[in-house]
C-alpha cells in the first residue's frame, strides 16, 4: 500500500512523510498496529508492507486516514553528520570535468559542495544508500548516457538534482568527486546503517594522509564519525 | 554435520524466508523466488519453512554430506541421482556419506529448490541467511555457490522418515491454479492512456529471457506512458511493474531494488508472482486485473491450501517397499494396494485432532 503526499521533490513533504513513518513505527514498536511488515518512507510517499493474514488492507487504510497528517512533523529529531571526503583522486574521477563544465576552479567547485547542507530524503536501492537533496543549482548534473560497471564504495556523486554517497560497490551513471572512507553499510557492524531520513549531511574536505589513517579505522570496523542534533 | 558441494551451476544461491522489515534501509528482502515451492521442500525433510535451502535454476550441481541426512528437490522436474540410481523430485530421499547427489537442469520451470534436514546454516546476515548478489550478504560470501563450499547443516532426527505429499496433489503446481497472472492496478497506473491500459489485460505478454534474480523483462506488449517515463522515485515491492522508457514492462522478483524511478503500472497479486516467475522464456499470457481484496483473498486461500498440503505429506512408500521388505511378504496371494500396506497416516493428523 502507498500512501502519497505530493509527487516532486518538497522538504515538507518529505518531513510530513518521515513524521508519519516515526509514528507508523511507533505504533507497531507498542504493539497497537499489527501485520504490517515495512515502512517505507521515500521522497513523498510512504508505502506499507503487510500480511493479509494479520491485517486487511481495507482497515489499515482506514486506520491511516483516522491518524491524518501531521503537518508539525513530530518523528524523531534530525541528526547532523559530517561526512570526511577525499576530492579528486582515482574515486572522484569527474571532478575536473565538473568543474570545467560549469566554469569554476576544482578548489570553487570543493567549497560549494562541501559548503551545503544536504537533507537525506530517502535511503533505497542498495543497504543504506543516501540520497541527498538541496545541492546547489549550479552542482545539478545529468546522469551519464551509459552507466560505469564499477563505481566504489564511498565514492560521493552527482545524479541530476541529487546527491550521494555510495554504500556498496556496483554500477552507476552518476559523476563522481570524491571518495569517503565511512561506511554507510558494514553488516558486520553492531550499527549496519548510519543515515536514515530526515537526516542532515555536510561534507569536510579532508587530505590523502587523513583518508588513509580513517579509512584503516574504518576497515576494522569501527564507526568512524558519530551525529549531533540538527541546528535547523 | 556439512554439506560439500562438489560442482555448482551458475545460478545456486543458500536461500531462507528473507529479510524484513529492512526496506526502509534499501535492504532488499531477497528470499525465495518460489516460496511454495521452497516451503514444500523443507516440509519433505522435516524443516521449518522458513529453513535456508538451496534455489537454483540451470544445472544445480553435485553435491557429499558426511553424515546421512534426507533431501527433496521442489518447484521443477529435475533430473536427480544418487551415485547412478535414478530419483524422483517432489519427495524426500536419504542421502549417506560416501554417495554423490546430483540433481540437473529444472525442466517446464525456471526456479527449483534443494532442501536437505536440518537446514543450512549459514551465518544470518542482518537476521536472514538469504544470499542477496547484488550487495553481497548472506549465504557464502554473499555470491552464488561454487565448487568446494562447505554448508553447515543444523541438527535433525536421523531416524524421521522420508515422506511425499498426498496422493492427487502436484509438487510442481501447489498452490498456484492457471489462467491469467491477477494484478491490482497502481500506483502509477493514471501515467498511462486508457487505450494503453486496456493494452494491459487484452493483449499476450511474452517471457524474456532477460531475467534474474532481481526483475523480468516482459514482451509482447509496449507500454508507453502518456505522462513520461520518470517519476520521483518511490517505493517498490516484489511484484511491482515498472515500465521505463523502452515500453517493455519490468517485473521486479525477489532480489529487486527497494526504490524505483519508474511508474509502476500495476502490482502483482502476491499469490500468482511465483507462478509468472517460473514460466520458461518464451511463454505467453495475460493479465486481469483484480481489486486490493480480492488479490488478499487470493492470497489467504492460497497460504490456506499450502498448509493443508504441508500438514498431509506422508511417510513414503518405497521404503517399505525394498526388496528385502518384499521378499518378507506373501506377495503370491494376491494384489496389495501399496496405500494399503503402508496405511499412510498424515503427519501432524493427532495433533490437529485434539
Amino acid at each position: 500500500m502507498i500512501l502519497q503526499l505530493g509527487e516532486t521533490i518538497d522538504a515538507g513533504v518529505n518531513a510530513r512523510i518521515i513524521a508519519l513513518a516515526s509514528r507508523l513505527e511507533t505504533a507497531v514498536d507498542a504493539g497497537k498496529l499489527v501485520g504490517v511488515l515495512d515502512i517505507v518512507p521515500t521522497y513523498r510517499s510512504l508505502l506499507l508492507r503487510y500480511d493479509p493474514e494479520q491485517v486487511r488492507g481495507a482497515a489499515l487504510e482506514r486506520m491511516l486516514r483516522d491518524m491524518g497528517d501531521d503537518p508539525a512533523g513530530t518523528g524523531a529529531p534530525a541528526r547532523y553528520w559530517q561526512v570526511p571526503c577525499l576530492y579528486g583522486g582515482e574515486i572522484g574521477q569527474d571532478m575536473d570535468e565538473l568543474a570545467g563544465m560549469k566554469g569554476l576552479t576544482t578548489d570553487e567547485l570543493i567549497a560549494i559542495h562541501s559548503g551545503t547542507d544536504y537533507r537525506v530524503y530517502m535511503i533505497g536501492f542498495a543497504p543504506g544508500f543516501a540520497y541527498l537533496g538541496g545541492q546547489p543549482e549550479i552542482l545539478h548534473t545529468p546522469r551519464l548516457p551509459k552507466p560505469r560497471q564499477n563505481i566504489a564504495r564511498g565514492a560521493i556523486g552527482i545524479g541530476g538534482q541529487q546527491g550521494n554517497i555510495n554504500s556498496v560497490a556496483g554500477p552507476s551513471g552518476w559523476r563522481f568527486l570524491g571518495w569517503t572512507p565511512v561506511r554507510s553499510f558494514d553488516p558486520a557492524r553492531a550499527e549496519p546503517f548510519l543515515f536514515r531520513a530526515g537526516d542532515h549531511i555536510r561534507f569536510r574536505r579532508i587530505g590523502t594522509e587523513e583518508a588513509h589513517e580513517l579509512e584503516a579505522r574504518s576497515v576494522a570496523g569501527e564507526t568512524i564519525i558519530t551525529p549531533q542534533q540538527a541546528l535547523t | 554435520m556439512s554439506i560439500q558441494v562438489l560442482s555448482a551451476g551458475p545460478m545456486l544461491t543458500v536461500q531462507d524466508a528473507g529479510r524484513s522489515g529492512l526496506r526502509h534501509m534499501g535492504v532488499s528482502s531477497a528470499g525465495p523466488i518460489d516460496r511454495v515451492a521452497m516451503a514444500l521442500a523443507n516440509a519433505l525433510v522435516g524443516n521449518n519453512q522458513g529453513a535456508a535451502v538451496l534455489e537454483f535454476a540451470g544445472p544445480c550441481g553435485s553435491f557429499r554430506s558426511n553424515r546421512a541426512v534426507r533431501f527433496a528437490v521442489t518447484g521443477a522436474d529435475c533430473a536427480i541421482r544418487i551415485d547412478e540410481r535414478k530419483i524422483l523430485p517432489g519427495e524426500s530421499h536419504r542421502l549417506n556419506p560416501g554417495e554423490t547427489l546430483t540433481v540437473g537442469v529444472p525442466g517446464g520451470a525456471v526456479w527449483a529448490y534443494l532442501a536437505f534436514s536440518g537446514g543450512i546454516e549459514t551465518p544470518p546476515v542482518l537476521g536472514s541467511r538469504s544470499t542477496h548478489l547484488r550487495s553481497g550478504v548472506g549465504g557464502v560470501e554473499g555470491r552464488s555457490l561454487k565448487a568446494a563450499d562447505l554448508l553447515p547443516l543444523g541438527r535433525d532426527d536421523p531416524d524421521a522418515p522420508c515422506l511425499r505429499i498426498a496422493a492427487g496433489l502436484d509438487h510442481r503446481s501447489l498452490g498456484t491454479e492457471r489462467g491469467p497472472i491477477r494484478v491490482i492496478l497502481g500506483p502509477q497506473d493514471g501515467y498511462f492512456a486508457p487505450e494503453v491500459l486496456a493494452r494491459l489485460t487484452a493483449d499476450d505478454f511474452t517471457v524474456t529471457a532477460q531475467r534474474d534474480r532481481m526483475a523480468m523483462v516482459l514482451g509482447g506488449v509496449q507500454l508507453p506512458a502518456a505522462r513520461g517515463h520518470d517519476i520521483v522515485s518511490d517505493g517498490t515491492v516484489p511484484g511491482s511493474i515498472q515500465v521505463p522508457g523502452s515500453g517493455m514492462p519490468l517485473v521486479l522478483l525477489a532480489e529487486s531494488q527497494t526504490t524505483g524511478g519508474y511508474p509502476k503500472i500495476c502490482t502483482i497479486a502476491s499469490c500468482d508472482l511465483a507462478r509468472l516467475a517460473q514460466m520458461p522464456v518464451g511463454a505467453h499470457f495475460r493479465f486481469a486485473v483484480v481489486s486490493r481484496d480480492e488479490g488478499e483473498d487470493l492470497w489467504l486461500l492460497q497460504q490456506r491450501k499450502l498448509r493443508v498440503a504441508l500438514d498431509t505429506l506422508v511417510p513414503r512408500p518405497r521404503d517399505f517397499l525394498h526388496s528385502e521388505y518384499l521378499l518378507s511378504c506373501d506377495l503370491v496371494g494376491g494384489i496389495y494396494d501399496p496405500e494399503e500396506v503402508v496405511r499412510p497416516v498424515p503427519l501432524h493428523q493427532q495433533e490437529a485432532d485434539t
